[in-house]
């Protein structure tokens, strides 16, 4: 179980240089991305912050291999990524990142351990040899050790994230990309799936997630925070919070008065 | 991904929607189904005909007036006859290769019996007739050589004219009139049914070929000669042999076509066959239009079924699917739609021609090679009419697929 992200220390996971994303709208041109500078190195959790509109998922899709920049380079792990073909970003997705999306983002009608498989199934590497055991294990991670057969419809908005985090993991990738993944959870989830995300972290995965609750970000090593395509701060967290601790001072809430699980 | 991983894949979304998939399904079910039906149909009326043309009499060989060659244009029967009774008697004298000779006098007369008129085809033949055309008596008994050579007034009667002269009684001995001539019945034919053409076969008379041409009035004359060979082997070489008999006996010149024509029982069955052929192609075409309808039937649910799964196609992009997975998906799984559709297809259109042999009396035939052609055809559907839909997922922008609603 090595990922690919623990090895070089010194090489960034992330390099952004000048980049800058424009989306045409007709005449117009929105500048969703002004001359982004930023690096992430190995084994950092990054929060990126910033108001609605403030560039924020555009930089997750370049990060993610999913879109490239209009202007300015972006390299992970070194690798230069622009110009690149479809294919070769779509195989980068592959091996390299995983994706954590606000709405879950699983296959509807699907089982969860269908769902955690499927990343394997596209791999061209050859490197898995038993999908459907690998997949049990990722949900054994996540704790939905007895959900295998489940479908999304039928597993609360937690247990679906924890699916897809199960997912984006199963492949041991170097880069984890969560676009706010608990804006659809409540107070108990988000600490559940932080959790997670903080142990994956502390596993040697590089974490970029997307997010807008102060309460999330205390939980990462890092915010970056954007306005208007800018990247208006960039500072360590010095009283960085452990999601375990707070769940477990949960718990003790949840027996105590489960309707009230909100803000503590 | 593996061959048996995509399959699986494609297995699991066609399950996903069963509704959908059973109504995509039910074009190409019809579609497939129509075209065996009328498949059935056309090579049921050719397996017909061909047994019909084999109840003509084994290993047989037409010798008919006139050149087939001339011009395309069948210069025989009706402008003039090149046909004698000497051809015959010396294509029986001289043939080293026939099992049988018979020359064919025809002409059509009234047929007075003690109860009533009848016209019918009369037939002037030697004994060998009865041996070329496997012909029988059901009672009574065939006339002889001694009867030919003699010119007796004996006349051998199909079954359907028996029915109708001499209705629920044996004509066997009675006395008849034909063209005004007395005859006696020597004996009533074996029923052998309509002929290729929709002819009755056992509207007829047969009499010996001398007392045709001597006692009968009217035009009588010799409208072929048949010739049959002991084995189907012997037939090219019999051809050849009639042939140059025919052509010494008419006394054609090196350079001069043939103004007779010798045709064996496979080209008569060519003939006769081909215009069914026509027919069941053109049944088949109009009812491949039903198979193309039920592939556009698969672009239409295809299409919808893109946009319905945009996100789907986001999804898998995202994890790492290339443009070419997506696109394999959509068509493995338009494909065995398809093909899962010519299989219930062809069952359900064995099931039509047999219903339709049952309720219609028509014989129907389905040809083992429908099995391939249905899963054939319907599997090319699939990939013709889901490769334009599968492009289209496969083109998706990831990110725009994700934000899809
Ligand atoms: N596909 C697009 N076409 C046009 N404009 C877009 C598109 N995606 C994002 N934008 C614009 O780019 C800006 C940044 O958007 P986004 O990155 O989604 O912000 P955030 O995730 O921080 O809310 C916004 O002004 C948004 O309207
Ligand atoms: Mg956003």
């Amino acid at each position: 179980m090595t990922s690919g992200g623990v090895a070089d220390s010194s090489r960034p996971v992330i390099e952004v240089t000048n980049v800058t994303k424009i989306y045409r709208m007709g005449e117009n041109k929105v500048f969703a991305l002004r001359e982004v500078n930023l690096k992430v190195f190995p084994g950092e959790l990054v929060a990126v912050m910033g108001s609605s509109g403030s560039g924020k998922s555009t930089l997750m899709n370049i990060l993610g291999c999913l879109d490239v920049p209009t202007a300015g380079q972006y390299a992970l792990d070194g690798v230069r990524v622009d110009g690149l073909s479809r294919n070769a970003l779509a195989d980068l997705r592959n091996q390299k990142l995983g994706f954590v999306f606000q709405g879950f983002n699983l296959l509807a009608r699907t089982s969860a351990i269908e769902n955690v498989e499927l990343p394997l199934l596209y791999d061209r590497t050859g490197r898995w040899k038993d999908p459907r055991a690998l997949a049990g294990e990722a949900l054994a991670r996540v704790g939905l050790g007895e959900r295998f057969d489940h479908q999304p419809s039928e597993l609360s908005g937690g247990q679906q994230q924890r699916v897809a985090i199960a997912r984006a993991l199963v492949t041991h990738p170097m880069l984890l990309l969560a676009d706010e993944p608990t804006g659809n959870l409540d107070s108990r989830m988000t600490v559940e799936v932080m959790v997670l995300i903080q142990e994956l972290n502390d596993q040697g995965i590089t974490v970029v997630i997307v997010t807008h609750e102060p309460d999330v970000s205390r939980y990462a090593k890092r915010i970056i925070e954007l306005r208007d395509g800018h990247v208006l701060r960039d500072h360590p967290i010095e009283k960085r919070r452990s999601a375990a601790a707070d769940l477990a001072a949960l718990g003790d809430e949840v027996i105590a008065s489960p309707a009230e699980v909100t803000a503590p | 991904m593996t061959q048996r991983t995509l399959l699986r894949l494609a297995w699991q979304s066609i399950l996903k929607n069963k509704m959908r998939t059973l109504l995509t399904m039910l074009g190409i079910v019809i579609g497939v189904g129509a075209v065996i039906v009328m498949v059935a149909v056309g090579q049921g009326a050719q397996a017909q005909i061909e047994a019909q043309i084999s109840s003509l009499g084994t290993n047989l060989i037409i010798v008919l007036p006139g050149s087939i060659a001339q011009g395309g244009v069948s210069q025989g029967a009706a402008t003039f006859n090149r046909l004698s009774i000497q051809d015959a008697e010396k294509l029986k004298r001289e043939g080293t290769t026939f099992a049988a000779v018979s020359p064919v006098v025809s002409t059509r007369l009234v047929v007075i019996g003690p109860q009533g008129n009848w016209r019918t085809s009369i037939n002037g033949v030697s004994t060998d007739y009865f041996t070329i055309r496997d012909w029988t008596v059901t009672s009574g008994a065939i006339f002889v050589d001694a009867d030919v050579t003699s010119g007796r007034k004996i006349a051998v009667i199909g079954a359907t004219v028996a029915k109708q002269l001499f209705p629920g009684q044996d004509a066997t001995g009675a006395q008849i009139q034909i063209g005004h001539v007395p005859f006696t019945v020597l004996g009533v034919l074996v029923a052998k049914g309509q002929n290729a053409g929709g002819q009755d076969q056992d509207d007829v008379i047969l009499m010996p070929y001398t007392t045709a041409q001597t006692r009968l009035s009217g035009n009588v004359r010799i409208g072929q000669i048949l010739v049959s060979t002991f084995t189907p082997g012997d037939i090219p070489a019999a051809q050849n042999e009639i042939t140059s008999i025919m052509r010494e006996a008419h006394r054609l010149g090196d350079g001069a076509d043939d103004d007779f024509t010798v045709r064996n029982q496979t080209e008569i069955a060519k003939a006769a066959t081909s215009t069914t052929s026509v027919m069941s192609g053109l049944l088949a075409a109009i009812a491949s239009v039903s198979l193309i309808v039920g592939g556009i039937g698969i672009m239409n649910i295809m299409l919808v079924s893109v946009t319905e799964r945009t996100r789907e196609i986001g999804i898998r992009m995202a994890i790492g699917a290339r443009g070419s997975d997506v696109l394999t998906q959509f068509l493995v799984e338009s494909i065995v739609i398809s093909i899962l559709g010519g299989i219930v297809g062809l069952f359900a259109g064995y099931g039509g021609a047999m219903a339709l042999a049952h309720f219609t009396g028509w014989n129907t035939v389905v040809p083992p090679s429908a099995v391939l052609m249905a899963v054939g055809f319907s599997g090319a559907v699939g990939v013709f009419f889901g490769y334009y839909p599968a492009r289209k997922a496969a083109a998706l922008n990831p990110i725009e697929a994700l934000r899809y609603e």
